[in-house]
């Protein structure tokens, strides 16, 4: 069971995941930089990180989605590797056309940081076996760009097809449908605002995320 | 030759900026302003010769993210 975790200029929850990564699978990730064109072999497991990729500059998560190791991710995905985009992850991973749709600035203006409730609205994903469907679950969040779009088209599609994988138990950045997490159509993409690699130990105060990780490995595992 | 992108949130979508400016403009006393919309200015200076479509990728592929952006091109002489 091999992971890595991309880093980009200005992630900075990239040892975060590395530490979750860790804990679930046992072995460490390997730290891939965002300037690598090409990925170690037999990766099963890719995480990317939230932060502030090249400042922000031009669009949240823009200008990381262009950089090259972004197109060995998209292939690896294609191939079916498992890939985790997270808050800053979330964005890079919708700027690059690998989820659908965008996440706009928050509607009420704010940067908004703290606890969430969230709801588990697809617990078949392989991110989420761990969890009951409908169950009522918390993360923390922090981003100032967690407002979820999309045409009303796609987000019928996304709903339709089980891929809203996680909602706002309570809308707190404007996002379309309350939406949280989405997964891509083959369900091996998982885009999400939350954190879920900060409530993984009982030194975080909670640990809703650990079965993410958990369940995630455990089905990687029973595929192999 | 130089071009100059002009880049706006689609209608319908929020602009929590254009809100704030509108906000803020309203405080200062100026009650006429039905709405504000904020865009981005990107001016580019190309070499001579670059064609029309490479400057709409430019702005397809990196300059606007058209699931919520518009964009124009103006071309300065």
């Amino acid at each position: 069971m091999k992971s890595a975790v991309i880093v980009f200029p200005g992630s900075n929850c990239d040892r975060d995941l590395a530490v979750a990564f860790e804990a679930a699978t046992g072995a460490k990730p390997t730290m891939i930089w965002h300037r690598d064109t090409e990925l170690p072999d037999d990766i099963d497991l890719i995480g990317v990180p939230g932060g502030f990729s090249y400042g922000d500059y031009l669009r949240s998560g823009a200008m990381a989605a262009r950089s090259p190791v972004m197109q060995a991710v998209a292939q690896a995905a294609d191939r079916g590797t498992f890939v985790l985009g997270i808050c800053n992850g979330f964005q890079v991973l919708t700027e690059s056309g690998l989820l659908p749709g965008a996440l706009l600035r928050n509607a009420g203006g704010h940067f908004v940081c703290r606890d969430v409730a969230l709801t588990v609205e697809n617990a078949q994903s392989a991110f989420t076996s761990r969890y009951a469907a409908g169950e009522q679950i918390s993360y923390p969040v922090a981003h100032h760009d967690g407002n979820y779009f999309a045409d009303e088209a796609t987000l019928d599609r996304l709903e339709g097809e089980g891929r809203v994988a996680l909602r706002y138990a309570e809308n707190v950045n404007g996002s379309a449908r309350n939406i949280a997490g989405i997964l891509n159509d083959k369900g091996n993409v998982l885009g999400m605002m939350p954190h879920p690699e900060r409530v993984i130990e009982a030194a975080h105060g909670a640990t809703d995320g650990k079965r993410l990780f958990d369940g995630l490995v455990e089905g990687l595992l029973a595929r192999a | 030759m130089k071009a100059r992108i002009f880049v706006t949130l689609k209608g319908g979508v929020l602009d929590p900026q254009g809100r704030a400016i509108h906000h803020a403009l309203e405080g200062l006393g100026f009650d006429g302003v039905n709405d504000v919309r904020a865009g981005k200015l990107i001016e580019l200076d190309l070499a001579d010769g670059t064609s029309d479509e490479d400057i709409d990728a430019m702005c397809r592929k990196l300059l606007a993210n058209t699931v919520i952006e518009n964009y124009r091109i103006e071309k300065v002489a």
